[in-house]
């Protein structure tokens, strides 16, 4: 965490030449030079980006969750197209934690990529035992925790729908892993009060907060009269959610003004991930859009820039929260 | 392995034929290298589209020493929104491409007799392929299916190129009354062919590859799988396919494909997750 409040000075009054922005910000502990991230999921490891961008001008690639053991997801369809978004129930497909980090971060590291390792748990003993293989891996940017899975112990509640379940893997996390590795919890929208777990998540250790997930949802094909993905419901993503997550982005900083948060959920445009800082995110992931575009992360970032300059912000932590100043909502 | 690239292409010309329209598309850095059973996606319903994801089209020709440079066609059914508004575009429109993406049908080293199999729009890149084979000294034979006269894709491309075109509809408005697989197997015999080329739905090619075995050949399937993103990153487009090592996985159709060899096709089990299935059994929690 940071010391001192995120939130920054404010524009100057003419515009700024977009080279000149500083685009530095933080992700706990680690300051990072560029503020656009993948979202995990949707970039696999990188190297099918590496193609159409070059994946280490970002601020990092965010690897797919990864879990203890090979996985091979879900049946299939396991992806419906909606208005302005998607529904997908992958099934966290995956080799499995010892053969990611011997293939996938072998090669990113080796390709130089700012890295942050998605996990994912069906228990709270297996989020740290996933945590320790990673403890020696130093280069790391961060770890993010993905706490949107359902725990086994607890009849498949969602660890992120329960503060004290939130907590407990967040803990057994920070305990697994070394002490300069950043924790990032990432946190759904899916839940009352969305302040009470990133407070919990916080306590436990996270350094940041990642938000927002995807948002339990169905479609029915009305043809065949029954739900389109093979698991019935999914998760909805896209700019369909963007309202929600820049709503989920700005409750956090309100209350929680120094934690940083990485923002998602729907960025399409340099414009849409100026929007997430506003509300209080020191960096942005892109997630559906890359499907979309697979250049999107490289050409948000350049966008993110320019819409930084013609305002006037010569650092991008001085944009971080600023839409609350002018609000005035917790001034 | 040819990188994919992302470009903006220009429309050059847009013509119906029966139910579906072809577009042709001059795009540099795609036709120059892509090769038949390859695909490319495209972004549909412009910069601010509600329609996210890119719809994959095989390619159905390249010419790379045209007057605009490299040029690609695409075959387009429209079915649904995103289709139709593909179809609706006009000569000098843009349209953002990726590609070529996937891995294209497998040549044979020595010249063989092939027996070219498409159902539907599926037939779209046969020419092209057939023309590839050819070259290489081939016999092929081609069978195109269809519901129905107007669905019937590519009789002209497909006589231009050479050997003999079956064609079979299901109301017997063209050709022989029937499906594809109904004059397979005479094809095959005939022409003693080693292998079998098919694009279509699913269906129908499980039913060709279980003819062609019978009768010794080798199928060789191009697969039209629902994918959010054709650069294998999503993981949607997977499908049931023995992997080399002998084990079954779930493979990208995108990057593993969209050409597999059908032995290695799980046909009876896709839409379920086999318990055999690499990675089935750590499903358990979610």
């Amino acid at each position: 965490m940071v010391g001192t409040s995120l939130r920054g000075q404010g524009p100057a009054n003419t515009p700024i030449d977009s080279l000149l922005v500083d685009t530095t910000t933080r992700l706990g502990s680690v300051k990072v030079p560029a503020p656009v991230f993948t979202a995990s999921g949707c970039a696999a490891s990188g190297q099918e980006l590496d193609n159409f961008f070059d994946i280490a001008t970002i601020g990092g690639i965010v690897t797919k969750s990864i879990m203890l053991r090979a996985r091979s997801g879900r049946a299939t369809p396991r992806m419906a197209e909606t208005p302005s978004g998607m529904l997908n129930g992958i099934g966290l497909q995956g080799p499995g934690v010892d053969d990611f980090i011997s293939n996938d971060l072998a090669w990113l590291q080796q390709r130089k990529v700012r890295t942050v390792v998605s996990i994912a748990g069906n228990t709270v003993e297996e989020y740290g035992r996933i945590a320790r293989r990673l403890r020696e891996l130093d280069w790391l940017t961060a770890v993010e925790v993905n706490i949107s899975c359902p725990n086994v112990e607890s009849r498949g509640q969602v660890f992120a729908c329960d503060p004290s379940a939130s907590s407990a893997a967040i803990t057994e996390v920070r305990r697994a892993l070394s002490s300069s590795t950043p924790i990032i919890a990432k946190l759904t929208a899916d839940v009352t009060d969305i302040v009470e777990i990133a407070r919990s998540v916080v306590d436990a250790g996270a350094d940041g907060v990642a938000m927002i997930n995807t948002l339990l949802a169905m479609t029915i094909d009305i043809d065949s009269m029954r739900p389109v993905l093979s698991g019935g419901t999914g998760g909805l993503s896209g700019p369909a959610i963007r309202p929600v997550a820049v709503r989920a982005i700005w409750q956090v900083h309100s209350e929680m003004p120094n934690l940083p948060i990485l923002g998602m959920g729907g960025v399409r445009s340099g414009a849409d991930a100026l929007e997430m800082i506003l509300a209080g995110a020191s960096a942005v992931s892109i997630g559906t859009s890359i499907f979309n575009d697979p250049s999107a992360p490289w050409r948000i970032q350049r966008e993110l820039r320019e819409e930084l300059g013609n305002r006037g912000f010569s650092k991008l932590t001085d944009a971080v929260g600023y839409a609350h100043t002018v609000f005035g909502a917790n001034e | 392995m040819n990188r994919p690239v992302q470009t903006v292409g220009k429309i050059i010309g847009v013509r119906k034929t029966g139910y579906y329209s072809v577009i042709s598309i001059a795009c540099a850095g795609i036709a120059e290298i892509a090769k038949p059973g390859q695909f490319v996606t495209v972004s549909v319903g412009g910069e601010n589209s509600a329609m996210l994801l890119r719809r994959a089209f095989s390619i159905a020709n390249v010419d790379d020493r045209s007057a605009y440079g490299g040029v690609i066609e695409i075959v387009v059914s429209a079915e649904g929104p995103g289709t139709r508004w593909l179809t609706t575009r006009k000569r000098d429109d843009s349209l953002d491409l990726v590609g070529p993406l996937g891995k294209p049908y497998p040549i044979p080293k020595n010249p063989v007799s092939a027996v070219l199999v498409g159902g539907g729009y599926g037939a779209a890149n046969l020419p092209w392929l057939g023309k590839t084979l050819i070259q290489r000294g081939c016999r092929i034979d081609s069978i195109y299916g269809a519901a129905t006269d107007l669905k019937v894709y590519g009789q002209m491309e497909a006589r231009r190129i050479g050997g003999s075109l079956t064609i079979t509809t299901e109301d017997g408005s063209l050709g022989t009354l029937g499906r594809v697989t109904d004059v397979l197997p005479e094809v095959i015999a005939k022409h003693n062919a080693a292998v079998v080329y098919a694009c279509g739905p699913m269906p129908m090619l499980a039913a060709i590859a279980k003819i062609a075995d019978e009768y010794g050949a080798v199928t060789q399937v191009a697969v039209e799988e629902s994918m959010a993103c054709g650069i294998g990153v999503c993981m949607t487009c997977v499908l049931p396919i023995i992997d080399d090592d002998g084990v079954s996985k779930m493979i990208r159709s995108c990057v593993a494909g969209p050409v597999f060899d059908a032995a290695r096709v799980r046909f009876d089990d896709i839409n379920t997750l086999p318990p055999d299935i690499y990675g089935a059994d750590g499903m358990a929690g979610h």
